[in-house]
């Protein structure tokens, strides 16, 4: 059905809102965490199992985007009432529809157990994990079939854009983003409005608005949990940005590896034609945009704003020099908007709110809500979105957790892999663009990785140095050579090569990535080695002078070796070391032949007397 | 000294250069612009008769808007009014020196990175030498490709991997072994492998006279007279 004035939009949306709100539905998260952990058998043993009783019709199945809490997959939420059951598993699907569904009761042995009262918890707005968050952007996530627009309308959407087609002028579109502080949300935080503001200013027939959805950070799937779980948010934000600037045409650039993600924007994309909400004359109103869908082969360098724009060119993906914008000269040297997808998820929320109640939320030079992905040595590994300003403390252990294991936090890395490590010193610190710059590291798209005491801050450096050299395009001198040396000199500390003279030489290399490499993947491809080397010099000297990787992560800085008076010669470690290193008679304490030890680290790990050690 | 002749026309805008006030032709260059008040800077990925591409990052200069300075190439930022440039700050040399000695490090071999070097007083290099024979400029390919009209060569690979070569890394039918490649290389005396290799890019020490590589094993490049072949010119029998 296509709608041809912002009247009928209502209409319809009134229809599906009329539906009956009581009406069991069960929600199965098909995010990428739950994915991975079968969610999709759970889902289909619901359906089978809800038609067996002959219960089809009366109750609702979804599959939805991620919930976030991926740590306890398979996830599913039960409405009306908003239980939330965890790691379910196709055995108890038979229950959760005779008990929950028929008998309305709650299986307690499915429910989410307060780690500290020891108590479950029935309503998924009440456990730790989400009642610390604030989920303006993932929310929806549990509410809505990716699939049915239906759903999102019945959450409310495309009301911001009817708001915008019926009651706005471009102009107080651009000044109500710019009042909300909004700012980029990938990467670079530049302040939306002002982008926005300098596309419309340019004169041209032709503009493009790019949706950049490239996410090439290792560990990082917010974007694709936005995209994959509600996709219409993108695109509606999308087109009101197309409105506001001027634009009739419009891309999204997906990498490849997210095949769902993919199809789920394309989906909604013929859905939204379908409606009348993309396409000639939309809603009746004269403006006209429509979108397609690119795949991008999965670079991290596409992600930067010049290479992703040549790679939609189909020419190779390398950054060009940025001294003509690409608000001037962009994609095929038009004028150009892009945004990230969480940019663009954002922009309903401030038309409909509106930009002062969205102001409200956050720092001084930070607005709005954040999503993270919360990975390394945490407990609650998944996607949470947090008001700008919340201390790294409780995002780590309020949200996340804490660490597992009892070990001690040392480091969070945030950023991405650009991003610098910032010490337990400051664990106290909000979290906004502003004060990760000034810790030395940066809010990048939204990665945060947690390390306990366990790691060593060399090999980190060492690690994301390596993963940026690999990753860089290799166009300009400062960092295809830069790096490349820099990846050697960590190298070589972390094999107790190093010398005094390479801190000054790395500082000399930082200083010049940041300042004449060509785009941002140079510029800021210091900041892991600058991060480690200002937080955690010690370890530097302790690889460099005394040969000792404190950590005991750097193979070549570390010796395996037997305690005698903890070892009761049970010949475990004997039995497992694959180098034939470790002697002993049964019953008698063994030795460890350093000379043959290839520093696997098996014997350390098995030996139930902690009589190996490690030093 | 590379400089620049050009007429300036009409419009000029006022700018700050190394503190003096002075006018240049907005559709100029910075680069451009520099080099007609005669001010030398280094440059090694610009040639005037090529589209600039701004790789080797020799020529940045430190520009200041407001109360922030940064470093930017001049070869292809424009000349604006008000701009405020220093061409020799403190800064400038810093990062001209540290990139080349990481070009040094890469092609030590090139006496045109050497000469260059030294100019910048570059007095140590503290990498191991690794004897390349491509600091991946890209003149030989924009050369190829705007100045001959061929096409034959191209950049492949990401990173510390990327390399020129041509389509499929075969000879390739576009080359018509004009050399110009060779002649616009600043390190191309350690380039050519010989003519054996399918990855040859030019194969003139086969088209020349006398043909180099019928008296050489090892001859390793075939301009004449030869620059750098192991025995140089005069050995020829
Ligand atoms: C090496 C590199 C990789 C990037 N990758 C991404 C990415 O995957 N997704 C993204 O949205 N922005 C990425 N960016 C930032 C973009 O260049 C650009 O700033 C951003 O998409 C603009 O949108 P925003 O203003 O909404 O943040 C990357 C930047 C660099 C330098
Ligand atoms: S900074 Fe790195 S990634 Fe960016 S253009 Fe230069 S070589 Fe390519
Ligand atoms: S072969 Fe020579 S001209 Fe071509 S990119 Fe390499 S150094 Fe530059
Ligand atoms: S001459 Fe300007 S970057 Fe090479």
């Amino acid at each position: 059905m296509k709608l041809t004035s912002i009247n009928e939009l209502e209409e319809l949306r009134r229809v599906i809102s009329s539906k009956d709100p009581d009406k069991p539905c069960i929600a199965v998260c098909g995010g990428p965490g739950c994915l991975a952990k079968q969610c999709l058998n759970v889902r289909d043993a619901f359906i089978n199992e809800v038609s067996a009783r002959g219960l089809s019709g009366k109750v609702d199945i979804k599959t939805t985007g991620c919930h976030g809490y991926c740590e306890l997959g398979p996830i599913a939420l039960i409405y009306p009432q908003g239980i939330f059951y965890q790691r379910l598993a196709v055995d108890d699907v038979a229950e959760v529809i005779e008990e929950t569904i028929v008998n309305e009761n709650i299986l307690n042995r499915l429910l989410y157990t307060d780690e500290k009262t020891r108590k479950p918890i029935k309503n998924g707005n009440d456990i730790p994990f989400y009642n610390k968050q604030m989920q303006l952007i993932l929310g929806n996530n549990s509410r809505i079939d990716p699939h049915s627009p239906e759903d999102y309308l019945a959450v409310g959407g495309y009301t911001a854009l009817a708001k915008v087609l019926g009651s706005m002028k471009p102009e107080n579109v651009i000044g109500e983003v710019k009042k909300s502080g909004l700012r980029g949300r990938g990467g670079g935080g530049f302040p939306t409005g002002r982008k926005w503001e300098s596309t419309r200013n340019t004169q041209d027939d032709i503009k493009y608005v790019i949706c950049n959805a490239d996410e090439g950070d290792p560990g990082a799937f917010m974007d694709r949990s936005i995209l994959e779980g509600n996709p219409h948010s993108v695109l509606e934000g999308m087109i009101i940005c197309a409105y506001a600037i001027g634009s009739n045409e419009g891309y999204v650039y997906v990498r490849n590896e997210y095949p769902l993600a993919v199809s789920n924007i394309k989906t909604a994309i013929k859905q939204a034609r379908e409606l009348g909400l993309l396409g000639e004359d939309i809603l009746g109103s004269g403006f006209t945009f429509d979108v397609k869908v690119n795949r991008g082969g999965g670079a991290f360098i596409c992600g930067e704003s010049t290479a992703l724009m040549a790679s939609l060119e189909g020419k190779p993906g390398e950054p060009r020099a940025k001294y003509i914008h690409t608000s001037d000269k962009g994609l095929w040297d038009k004028p150009s908007n892009l945004n990230n997808v969480e940019t663009f998820a954002n922009i309903p929320l401030i038309i409909n709110k509106g930009a002062e109640w969205y102001a409200g939320i956050g720092t001084e030079s930070s607005k709005g809500t954040k999503v993270f992905s919360l990975v390394g040595k945490i407990n609650n590994t998944g996607l949470v979105e947090v008001p700008m300003g919340m201390r790294l403390r409780e995002i780590i252990y309020d949200i996340g957790g804490g660490i597992p294991g009892g070990k001690a936090f040392k480091a969070v890395q945030t950023g991405g892999p650009s991003g610098g490590c910032i010490p337990e010193s400051l664990i106290d610190l909000p979290v906004d663009y502003d004060r990760l710059m000034e810790a030395g590291s940066m809010m990048g798209s939204g990665g945060m990785i947690v390390m306990d005491e366990d790691t060593c801050m060399v090999d980190v450096a060492n690690y994301f140095t390596h993963f940026l050299q690999e990753e860089s395009c290799g166009k300009c001198v400062p960092c295809r050579e830069g790096l490349f040396q820099m990846g050697g000199i960590l190298t070589r500390i972390t094999e107790g090569r190093g010398r005094m003279e390479d801190l000054a030489l790395i500082k000399d290399l930082a200083g010049m990535l940041g300042d004449a490499s060509l785009c941002g993947l140079g510029k800021t491809a210091a900041n892991p080695v600058l991060s480690t080397l200002k937080y955690f010099e010690d370890e530097y000297l302790a690889h460099i002078s005394d040969g000792k990787c404190p950590a005991g992560v750097c193979k070549n800085l570390i010796t395996y070796g037997i305690n005698p008076g903890n070892c009761t010669g049970c010949g475990l470690c004997l039995k497992k070391c694959p180098a034939g290193a470790i002697t002993g008679e049964r019953k008698q304490p063994h030795t460890l032949n350093t000379g043959n030890c290839i520093k696997c680290g098996i014997c350390y790990d098995v030996c139930r007397f902690s009589a190996v050690v490690k030093e | 000294m590379p400089g620049n002749t050009q007429k300036p026309n009409g419009n000029m805008v006022t700018f700050l250069l190394n503190g003096a006030e002075v006018q240049a032709d907005p559709n100029w260059s910075l680069l451009e612009a520099i080099q007609f008040y005669g001010i030398d800077i280094p440059t090694l990925c610009h040639n005037e008769g090529l589209t600039p591409y701004g790789v080797c990052r020799l020529c940045v200069v430190e520009i200041e808007n407001g109360t922030r300075a940064k470093l930017v190439i001049s070869c292809m930022h424009p000349v604006t009014g008000g701009l405020k440039v220093r061409t020799h700050s403190n800064r400038v040399i810093k990062t001209r020196k540290m990139i080349m000695e990481l070009l040094i490090a890469r092609c030590p071999g090139s006496k045109k990175l050497q000469d260059m070097a030294s100019r910048l007083e570059l007095k140590e290099v503290r990498f191991e030498p690794l004897n390349d024979d491509c600091i991946l400029c890209g003149l030989c390919v924009r050369m190829c490709d705007e100045q001959m009209a061929a096409r034959a060569i191209g950049f492949a690979g990401r990173g510390a991997d990327r390399y020129i070569t041509t389509p499929f890394d075969i000879n390739s039918e576009e080359c018509r072994k004009c050399g110009a490649c060779m002649y616009i290389c600043p390190v191309c005396e350690l380039r050519c492998q010989g003519p054996q290799a399918e990855t040859t890019l030019c194969s003139g020490c086969i088209n020349t006279e006398p043909v180099c590589a019928q008296n050489f094993d090892d001859a390793m490049c075939f301009m004449v007279p030869c620059l750098s072949c192991v025995k140089g010119p005069d050995d020829v029998k």
